[in-house]
């Protein structure tokens, strides 16, 4: 089936099984690999992108039900291969390790500083309910919301 | 994970679906959200022939004030309720249990209809619409009806739903007080004990999820209301609980008891 | 000090994990690959009668379809350990077949194999390939594998033993301690099971090369020559010099992409048979049924006090699970490196602990991350603590009585164990004595005092722990059963310019090699980080290599890199002599030149390293170049400590257990960066947290995992932690060059009875002095009704 989206502000069309996963299109067709799989059951966040500007889980949404919808995912996140604010946090604060976990953390931190530029401690750690970090035990994760929410807000 | 083969049918309205699930029957499971259905659809656990999206049809996702009742339509996502200053002011009780069913982006997506379709035993929003007294919205090839929520939960994912019908809009009468309270099971975040309790005057509904394999009315507790926390210890009166590694029936009845005693002294 | 060493640098590998742009094995994309799908045991233990692939191998897109009777049958993977019997008996080895033949014997085990053009293409074809299975009766516990009639999961053996071990004192001579102790503490507990749950899951791509008979291997693995080492030398018998393996970005391991798996193994082996590329990616539901489990000890432990609270013996008594065949490191785990930290910080003088390691209806069990000592310091710490509150004494006190005393291994020497280990640098009591002041001890009891007065139940409880990291000496582990040695290997390759190419045998998922090894590279070399580059997870880059697990990366793989450093320097000085016109001994190097001393003729590390490649005016003799590879074996394990102190806020409604501090004071050694070794920390504290409240395998009586999916395996969540609270104490490793002790695993082995201790502690005064892991809010709301 014909889907058409954009992406980064990119368009483009496809025929996609309807089968196909919107994280499969973004990994195999498009070869956007910065959006990753970490499970099967929407648990993790590691596929976590935006879609009209809100953090979904890519893994459960399927492709076609994105046609002429907006998608962000990583690789867009900033112009011109430079660092988002939140990318810089997480860069300054130490906000990852493997870097499995990272793209899906950024974006959903995207949509929680989005909806609310002042998030306590709280609010941050309820936000990002939806992402799993084996290495970094969330500490300087939330830190680096922190300290993003604080750019961001200048 | 990838689902089995299916045929994608995208409908543009609602009497499009009600044609596309006469048409299919069986075979056809409606694509709402997709939150809960398309993991298990991934796991090959769920293996429709036809999807029928209807995510794209037009008023379905819409809040609005109807005189004495709120009008969900049934695509609006946990995070629209969660955040609409209508359904705070009139509703509270449904923004609080929108806002603790999955997570941020579970809440993006996943929708009220779809929820109360699939009718997950653990699932937060029965709770709600059974203490709320919630009248539910179907429409088939038969024409529309509604059905009180008392009515619409018939067992493990289970309804009152035929074959042909679809969840169109959820009407909530307004609630003064109400409030949601939640145990969750700490893997999932489904409800092990959920509690919604409504106030009507000196009365109390009383509705429960994630206790027995269908959400209920809990009808002894809300006989022997008396304005404190003590009619809490008949929350599982006649009610069969269930039991998971997680709880047994033991500790679950006890939480049910918990979080009703802790609702009803809310 | 040098510029760099001690700062908290940021990661040189973070723009491109931030950007999207890591390389994972499950990006790459090969040109004609193709993709797989399993065909798993849905039993835990069957006898497979027939296998059915016509449907399968007839439909759309596949390529192939493999059973064992297809050409594979032949091949297993290895154990890379081996324990024997206390009675001389060899250890039982099953062969671990690529694909199973004649019998399942765990939950997942694969069948058969799929391959197609597309992965949904694989799916679909491998749920036409029909097994028929008569499914048999399955033990998964390991104390009930050894029962009289327990179902046998290798017919060839009379029992499921694998193999029975010891070590301590003589048993009797404990016994009779015991026996005569003022008080005895018991411990009835299982160390649960659990599933590792590196975020990216395992992946491979194998890739055959026709015109050179030459395989290449991309592998989500800790230690690509390791498995290169296995796959040629003891499974596919492929000589190593036409195998390649390569680890790009790996999203994390925590010991479970150590092993070799036979995954990867077979995926190898397709590829030459069908003649393309061939992938595989392990989905979540796999990665539960197959990757390597940790820890499950069911145990009974004793610790004998006199009336002062002076620890005077330790018996422990355990079933440790191996699954259905021996993992690479399986039978080290519960044994050498389990067993050899039962002395822990204290001065026990009477140690005995006795293992029977029982074969299970289960994915094998293996290292995770902290591999044997987690299991070793929980249960002396639950120990103490519990001793304690039967003693009637206060927690830190007893451990203050009990403890090793200071010593550094240089002007004192090392504390020699009563299990084997000689500990090479510690001060216990310091890290105490820190984590106390930041907890603020007096007022936290203060505190917990109002809190019970108010009906709250408030907790704290310390855990005081010591680990054996950086292994090992290979001659020590090869008389222990390791059957390769455990050196790592460190290349230093300086180029015309003077800048310098690293090349490590140590592997990154996540520890930041690339920014850390290039901190203390430079700063030995006198030149700016920028001019280091680590080069990592390449066989044929990388000379050879033993990988990153049991925190050894900077202990073992740091100091062969200083090693080439070393010759780099010691070269570089006889050409410098050479242009200063002077003798090397009246050379000094320092900030990236060598000066003559006492004068302002200097030549420096670029203008050396271009003469060393373009050797017109020479020393004679001297060969050109500045290239040096090394190997570090080093002398002894390292032995970070520390102590972890939680403070819990439990629900008396509900159970349900609030994490509400936790306090870590660690010493690691020398630390390289801060930042970094912090990160560690948290890491590993919350996976220990993980394991005290939410994490456990679940399998029922017939062998089904019944939580294989994160809808029912509970991992730590954001909203599960606090921030946690760590500091440090340095007392430098005396036997490495660096100083450094190692900070992978400590946060995992500290923390677990650090919580339990804590949860047990808010509930003491209702009569409470147990509760088994997980602490869920079932479980703990049991405990206070009894």
């Amino acid at each position: 089936m014909k889907v058409s989206v954009t992406i980064n502000g990119k368009p483009h069309t496809h025929d996609l099984e309807p089968r196909m996963s919107l994280v499969h299109f973004l990994r195999d067709i498009l070869n956007l690999t910065g959006t990753h799989i970490g499970c099967d059951t929407s648990g993790c966040g590691s596929c976590t992108v935006l879609l009209n500007g809100r953090a979904i889980k890519s893994c459960t949404i399927l492709a076609i039900q994105t046609d002429g919808k907006e998608i962000t995912t990583i690789e867009g996140l900033a112009p011109n291969g430079r660092l988002h604010a939140i990318q810089e946090a997480f860069r300054e604060n130490h906000g990852l390790q493997c870097g499995f976990c990272t793209p899906g953390m950024v974006m959903t931190a995207a949509d929680i500083l989005k909806t609310n530029p002042t998030p306590s401690e709280q609010e941050i750690r309820e936000g990002l309910k939806g992402n799993f970090c084996r290495c970094t035990g969330y500490h300087n994760i939330v830190k680096s919301i922190q300290q993003a929410a604080v750019t961001l807000n200048q | 994970m990838i689902p089995a083969k299916f045929e994608y049918k995208k409908a543009t309205s609602v009497s499009e679906a009600i044609a596309l699930l006469d048409e299919y029957g069986m075979d056809a499971k409606v694509l709402a959200g997709g939150q809960s259905l398309l993991p298990a659809m991934k796991l090959r656990l769920n293996r429709p022939g036809v999807l029928i999206d209807i995510g794209g049809i037009n008023g379905m996702n819409e809040i609005t004030e109807e005189g004495e009742n709120l009008v969900i339509g049934a695509n609006c996502t946990h995070a629209e309720i969660a955040g609409s200053e209508l359904v705070a002011e009139h509703v509270a009780i449904l923004a609080q249990a929108a806002a603790t069913i999955g997570d941020l982006q579970v809440r993006n997506l996943g929708t009220i209809g779809g929820s109360l379709a699939h009718a997950d035993p653990s699932a937060d929003y029965p709770a709600v619409v059974l203490a709320c007294d919630a009248v539910i919205s179907v429409q088939g090839k038969k024409g529309s009806r509604t059905i009180a929520a008392t009515d619409f939960f018939l067992g493990i994912f289970n309804t009152a739903l035929e074959e042909d019908e679809l969840i169109t809009a959820i009407s909530f009468p307004k609630v003064d007080k109400g409030t949601y309270q939640k145990f969750y099971q700490s893997a999932s975040r489904f409800a092990v004990a959920g509690v919604a309790v409504v106030w009507s005057g000196d009365h109390v509904k009383v509705g429960i999820t994630g206790v027995a394999d269908t959400p209920y009315r809990a009808n002894a507790v809300e006989e022997a209301y008396d304005g404190t926390g003590k009619a809490a210890s008949k929350a599982v009166d006649g009610v069969e609980v269930m039991s998971d590694h997680f709880a047994d029936a033991e500790y679950r009845a006890h939480l049910a008891r918990h979080m009703v005693r802790k609702a009803l002294e809310g | 000090m040098g510029k760099y060493i001690g700062k908290s640098i940021k990661r040189r590998e973070d723009i491109r994990f931030l950007k999207g742009t890591g390389r994972y094995t499950d990006d790459i994309k090969l040109p004609n690959m193709t993709h797989s799908a399993f065909v798993r045991s849905p039993y835990a233990h069957a006898k497979i009668q027939n296998v059915s692939t016509a449907a399968a191998r007839k439909a759309d897109g596949v390529v192939a379809v493999f059973t064992a009777e297809d050409g594979c049958g032949e091949y297993g993977v290895p154990c890379g350990w081996q324990v024997n019997f206390k009675n001389g008996d060899t250890m039982r080895e099953p062969v671990h077949p690529l694909l199973a033949k004649g019998k399942v014997n765990y939950l997942g085990e694969a069948v058969a194999v799929v391959i197609a053009e597309t992965l949904a293409k694989a799916r679909d074809a491998a749920e036409l390939v029909d097994v028929d299975y008569e499914e048999l009766p399955a033990v998964t516990n390991p104390r009930d594998a050894m029962n009289e009639g327990a179902p046998l999961v290798h017919d060839q053996w009379a029992d499921n033993a694998a193999f029975d071990w010891c070590i301590g004192n003589d048993r009797i001579a404990v016994e009779e301690a015991l026996e005569a102790a003022h008080h005895v503490t018991e411990l009835k507990c299982r160390n649960q099971r659990l599933a590792p749950n590196a975020l990216e899951t395992r992946s491979y791509i194998a890739d055959y090369d026709v015109n050179n008979d030459k395989y290449t291997l991309y592998s989500s693995t800790q230690n690509p020559h390791l498995i290169r080492l296995l796959l040629c030398a003891f499974v596919l018998g492929i000589p190593e010099h036409k195998v390649r393996v390569i680890s790009h970005d790996v999203g994390g391991g925590f010991g479970s992409k150590m092993f070799h798996y036979t995954e990867e193994a077979l995926l190898t082996w397709v590829s030459k048979e069908i003649g393309r590329p061939v992938k595989w990616t392990a989905d979540r539901s796999e990665a539960f049924l197959t990757d390597a489990h940790g820890r499950d000890h069911v145990i009974h432990a004793k610790m004998g006090f006199d009336k002062d609270g002076k620890i005077l013996a330790l018996l422990s008594d355990e079933y440790c699970a191996m699954g259905a065949y021996l993992s690479t490191l399986a039978p080290a785990i519960p044994t050498y490196l389990h067993g050899t930290l039962f002395q822990g910080v204290y001065t026990t003088p009477l140690i005995h602990l006795n293992v029977i390691a029982p074969f299970t209806h289960t994915v094998p069990v293996d290292a995770y991350r902290g591999a044997g000592r987690p299991e070793a310091t929980y249960l002396l710490e639950r120990l103490i603590s519990k001793g304690a509150q039967e003693l009637q004494m206060d927690s830190a006190e007893i451990r203050f009585k009990n403890f090793i005393p200071p010593f550094d291994g240089v002007s004192q020497p090392g504390y020699q164990t009563q299990v084997a280990l000689q500990y090479d640098s510690g001060n216990y009591e310091g890290t105490l004595t820190k984590a106390l002041e930041i907890l603020g001890y007096e007022d936290f009891k203060k505190e917990q005092d109002k809190a019970r007065k108010n009906g709250k139940l408030l907790g704290m409880g310390i855990s005081t722990y010591i680990e054996a990291c950086g292994a090992a000496p290979s001659a020590v582990v090869g008389s222990l059963g390791a059957r390769a040695g455990l050196y790592e290997v460190g290349h230093v390759r300086v180029q015309p310019t003077g800048k310098v190419n690293v090349y490590t045998g140590s592997h990154s998922h996540g520890q930041g090699h690339e920014t850390v090894f290039a901190q203390f590279v430079a700063d030995a070399l006198g030149i700016p980080m920028e001019d280091v580059q680590i080069v990592h997870g390449d066989t044929e880059q990388v000379a050879f290599g033993m990988g990153t697990y049991g925190s050894r990366s900077l202990a073992v793989g740091g100091p062969a890199i200083l090693k080439s450093v070393d010759k780099v320097l010691e070269k570089g000085a006889r050409i410098a002599a050479h242009k200063l016109e002077a003798a090397v001994a009246d050379l000094e190097y320092a900030e990236g030149k060598w000066t003559v001393k006492g004068t302002d003729k200097s030549v420096s590390f670029g203008d050396v390293s271009l003469t060393a490649y373009v050797p017109h005016d020479y020393p004679e003799g001297l060969e050109p170049g500045l290239d040096f590879s090394s190997f570090y074996d080093p002398v002894n394990f390292t032995y970070p400590f520390g102590t972890h102190i939680a403070v819990v806020e439990v629900c008396k409604d509900t159970g349900k257990v609030d994490l509400k501090r936790f306090i870590a004071c660690d010493d690691v050694g020398n630390v390289i960066n801060p930042m970094i070794v912090d990160g560690q920390i948290h890491g590993g504290v919350a996976q220990g947290v993980g394991q005290a409240l939410l994490e456990e395998v679940v399998y029922d009586e017939a062998g089904q995992m019944i939580n294989g999916s994160y809808m029912d395996y509970a991992l730590p969540r954001a909203d599960d932690l606090p921030f946690f609270e760590t500091s440090n104490t340095v007392t430098p490793c005396p036997h490495n060059p660096l100083g450094v002790k190692g900070a992978g695993e400590a946060g995992a082995i500290g923390s677990t009875p650090a919580v339990v201790n804590a949860v047990v502690n808010a509930l003491a005064h209702l009569g409470v002095t147990d509760i088994q892991m997980p602490l869920t809010p079932q479980r703990v709301w049991k405990a206070m009704q009894n």
